[in-house]
C-alpha cells in the first residue's frame, strides 16, 4: 500500500483491521469517536462485528468475552472511559487474556476536558484496576509509529496473553500525516489450547479462564506466574529512541507528542550551539530503563517534558539513580509545551 | 413390565465433586437442571457460559463446560463478546438478583434490547447470598436483611424490581418467563422454561430471558422446607410465576 494522508484514529483503525482485528466493542467519547465510527463503517466489510456498548463499562467485559475466544478484539477510549474500563482490564489481564487497546488522553482529572494530554501515564503504567497487573504500554509519536505499534500490539498481546495499550493523546489522534499501513499477520500462537469453543479440539477438555484463586497459595502462586510475564516484558520487549545523546549535556525524556515538539527544539538548540539529546520511551511499560546507560558524562542535567504535571518523573529518578538532577517542564490541561518554551527551558538550564 | 427409570448424574456435572451450596439452597438444583439440558441437547463441546459473582462464583467446579469468569453484574457483556465471535456456540448466563438487578442491570437490559442470542438465566432469591444476607434489589417490602434490620423500608429503599415485566416492556426479546423451584411439580415446569430458553437461542430466535424464585435459607434464617414455603406464599404473590413475553 502507498502512503496516504490519514487522520490519526482513522490510521490506527485501519491499522487495526490490516492486522486481523475482527471485534471491536466501545462507546463514544472525544477525542477518539473516529475509531469506532471508522470501525461500524469498515468492520463488516471485512467479515468482522462492531457493537457499541451502553457504556465503557460493559464494552470492556464485550472485549473480556471476545478476547476469551482467543479473536483479535480492541477497544478504544479516553481518559474518563479507560478509568471506567480498568475494573474490566484488571481481570482481562489477571484472566491472561489477549486485546489491544487505545486510549486517546485528554485532560483530567474527572471529566478534565477533551483537549489533548497525557494526563494518563502513571494510570496506563501503574495499574488503573485492582491487583498487581501491568499492562504493556506503548506510547506512539508519529502517525507512522502508531500504526506499526497498534500492528506489533497484536502480537505482543498474544504472546504474552496479556492487554496490549496504545496511549496516544488528543494531537495524534486528530492530526493528519501521511502513513503507510500494509497488511500484517498476527500471530496468536496456540490459542486452541486455552480458548474457549475448542472443546473438541482440546480432546474434550474445557477451558476456564479466570482471576479467582480463593485458596491464598493458588493465588500467589498466580500472581508469581503474572510476574514472571512481566519480567520477561522487561527483559524482551522495551522500545526506545536515543537523539543526539552522545555528547549531550542536556538530556530530554519525552514520549508521544510531548518528545515530537522536544525533537523540534533539540533541532533549534543544536543549531545554537547548545548540546541537548532525548531519550524518548516508545514502551512505557515496559519501561526502558536500559537507554539510560546510554548517558554520556558529559550530561549534567536531566529534563523530563510531558503534558502533564511530571507523571514520568519518578521513573526517570529510577533510572538514573541520583546521579544528576532531575527536573520538569511541562504544560497540562490540554495545553502542549511549545518549542520554544522548551527552547527556552533548556537554555536557563544551560546556563 | 414397568420400565424403570435410572437417576444418575448428568454427564456434563463434573465428576466426583459435591456443591459447597447450603441445604436447601435452590442453585443445586437449578444446575442440574441446566446440566441436565446440556446432556439432551447434546452441547457439552458446544456450551459455554460464565460465573457471575455472587454464590455460584464458583459453579464451573461443577459444569464441565468451557468457562471464563465474569465481574460483578457483568456475564450479559461478556457473554455478548463470546457469541458475536463464535455464534454456532451455545452461550448462556446465569446470574443472581444482586448481580443481575443491581450492579448489572444496564448489561442485562441493553442485552436483551440488542436482542442478543443468549439464554439468561436469572435466580432470584431476594437476598445477597455470597456477602453474608445484605438486601437486594428484589428483597421484599417487610423482609429482613442485614442492611434493613427491621425490614425493607420502601420509603427508604424503594419496591422490588420485577425483571420479567421490566424487560417485557422492550421490543426484541424473544422470550420471558418466571418459574420457581418451590414444589417438584415446579421444577418440573422450570426445567420445561428453561429447555424453551436453551431451543430458542438453538433456532437463533434471539434474547430468552428465564427467572427462577429460588430459596436462600441460610440468610432468610429459615428451614429449608420453610423456605421453599415462603417462596410460594410470600414471592410468588408479587412475583407471579408465567410468561411475559413469547414470540413463537
Amino acid at each position: 500500500m502507498a502512503k496516504v494522508l490519514m487522520k490519526g484514529t482513522e490510521a490506527i483503525a485501519e491499522a487495526a483491521i490490516q492486522a486481523g482485528c475482527t471485534h471491536f466493542f466501545g462507546y463514544p467519547i472525544t477525542p477518539q469517536n473516529e475509531i469506532p465510527e471508522y470501525m461500524s463503517a469498515h468492520l463488516p466489510e471485512h467479515g468482522g462485528v462492531y457493537i457499541q456498548g451502553e457504556s465503557e463499562v460493559a464494552s470492556i467485559n464485550m472485549v473480556l468475552g471476545a478476547a476469551a475466544t482467543g479473536c483479535q478484539v480492541m477497544t478504544s477510549s479516553s481518559s474518563p472511559g479507560i478509568s471506567l474500563m480498568s475494573e474490566g482490564i484488571s481481570y482481562v489481564a489477571g484472566s491472561e487474556l489477549p486485546c489491544v487497546l487505545v486510549n486517546v488522553m485528554r485532560g483530567g482529572p474527572g471529566l478534565g476536558g477533551i483537549l489533548p494530554s497525557q494526563a494518563d501515564y502513571l494510570q496506563a503504567t501503574k495499574g488503573g484496576g485492582n491487583g498487581d497487573f501491568k499492562l504493556m504500554v506503548l506510547a506512539p509519536s508519529t502517525l507512522q509509529e502508531a500504526v506499526d505499534l497498534v500492528q506489533a500490539g497484536w502480537d505482543l498481546a498474544f504472546k504474552y496473553r496479556n492487554p496490549v495499550m496504545i496511549l496516544a493523546d488528543g494531537f495524534m489522534g486528530q492530526m493528519m500525516e501521511p502513513v503507510e499501513i500494509s497488511e500484517h499477520k498476527t500471530d496468536r500462537g496456540d490459542v486452541e489450547s486455552w480458548a474457549l469453543g475448542n472443546f473438541r479440539e482440546r480432546g474434550n477438555k474445557r477451558t476456564l479462564l479466570k482471576s479467582m484463586y480463593l485458596t491464598p497459595e493458588l493465588l500467589e502462586a498466580h500472581n508469581i506466574k503474572l510476574q514472571k510475564k512481566y519480567d520477561a516484558m522487561q527483559q524482551n520487549e522495551t522500545r526506545f529512541e536515543l537523539l543526539d545523546v552522545e555528547d549531550a549535556e542536556l538530556v530530554i525524556v519525552s514520549y508521544g507528542t510531548s518528545a515530537r515538539i522536544s525533537k523540534t527544539a533539540i533541532s533549534h538548540l543544536r543549531e545554537q550551539g547548545y548540546k541537548v539529546g532525548m531519550i524518548r520511551p516508545i514502551s512505557l511499560f515496559p519501561f526502558p530503563y536500559e537507554a539510560f546507560e546510554s548517558i554520556p558524562a558529559s550530561t549534567s542535567h536531566i529534563l523530563d517534558v510531558e503534558m502533564n504535571m511530571g507523571q514520568m518523573i519518578d521513573d526517570v529518578k529510577i533510572a538514573t539513580g541520583s546521579k544528576y538532577p532531575v527536573s520538569f517542564f511541562g504544560h497540562c490541561g490540554g495545553l502542549a509545551p511549545s518549542v520554544e518554551e522548551i527552547e527556552e527551558e533548556c537554555k536557563k538550564i544551560l546556563g | 413390565m414397568s420400565e424403570t427409570k435410572v437417576y444418575s448424574r448428568p454427564e456434563s456435572w463434573m465428576e466426583g465433586v459435591h456443591t459447597h451450596y447450603c441445604p436447601g439452597c435452590g442453585h443445586g438444583i437449578a444446575h442440574r437442571i441446566i446440566c441436565e439440558l446440556i446432556d439432551e441437547f447434546d452441547l457439552q463441546d458446544k456450551a459455554i457460559s460464565m460465573s457471575p459473582v455472587g454464590c455460584s462464583a464458583m459453579m464451573y467446579d461443577y459444569i464441565n463446560i468451557d468457562y471464563v469468569e465474569a465481574p460483578h453484574g457483568r456475564a450479559p457483556a461478556v457473554a455478548t463478546g463470546i457469541k458475536r465471535v463464535l455464534p454456532e456456540n451455545f452461550v448462556f448466563t446465569y446470574q443472581g438478583d444482586g448481580d443481575l438487578a443491581s450492579i448489572g442491570i444496564a448489561e442485562i437490559i441493553h442485552a436483551a434490547n440488542r436482542g442478543e442470542n443468549i439464554t439468561a438465566i436469572f435466580i432470584n432469591n431476594a437476598i445477597y447470598g455470597m456477602t453474608g444476607g445484605q438486601m437486594a434489589p428484589t428483597t421484599l417490602i417487610g423482609q429482613k436483611a442485614t442492611t434493613c434490620p427491621l425490614g425493607r423500608d420502601p420509603k427508604l429503599a424503594g419496591y422490588p424490581m420485577r425483571m420479567c415485566e421490566m424487560l417485557a416492556t422492550l421490543e426484541t426479546p424473544s422470550y420471558i418467563e418466571r418459574v420457581t423451584l418451590a414444589q417438584p411439580k415446579y421444577i418440573k415446569k422450570a426445567k420445561a422454561a428453561i429447555k424453551k430458553g436453551f431451543q430458542n437461542q438453538l433456532d437463533k430466535k434471539g434474547f430468552s430471558f428465564i427467572e427462577v424464585l429460588s430459596t436462600c435459607p441460610t440468610n432468610w434464617g429459615k428451614p429449608p422446607v420453610k423456605a421453599f414455603e415462603w417462596v410460594l406464599d410470600t414471592m410468588v404473590p408479587y412475583y407471579p410465576l408465567g410468561v411475559y413475553k413469547d414470540f413463537e
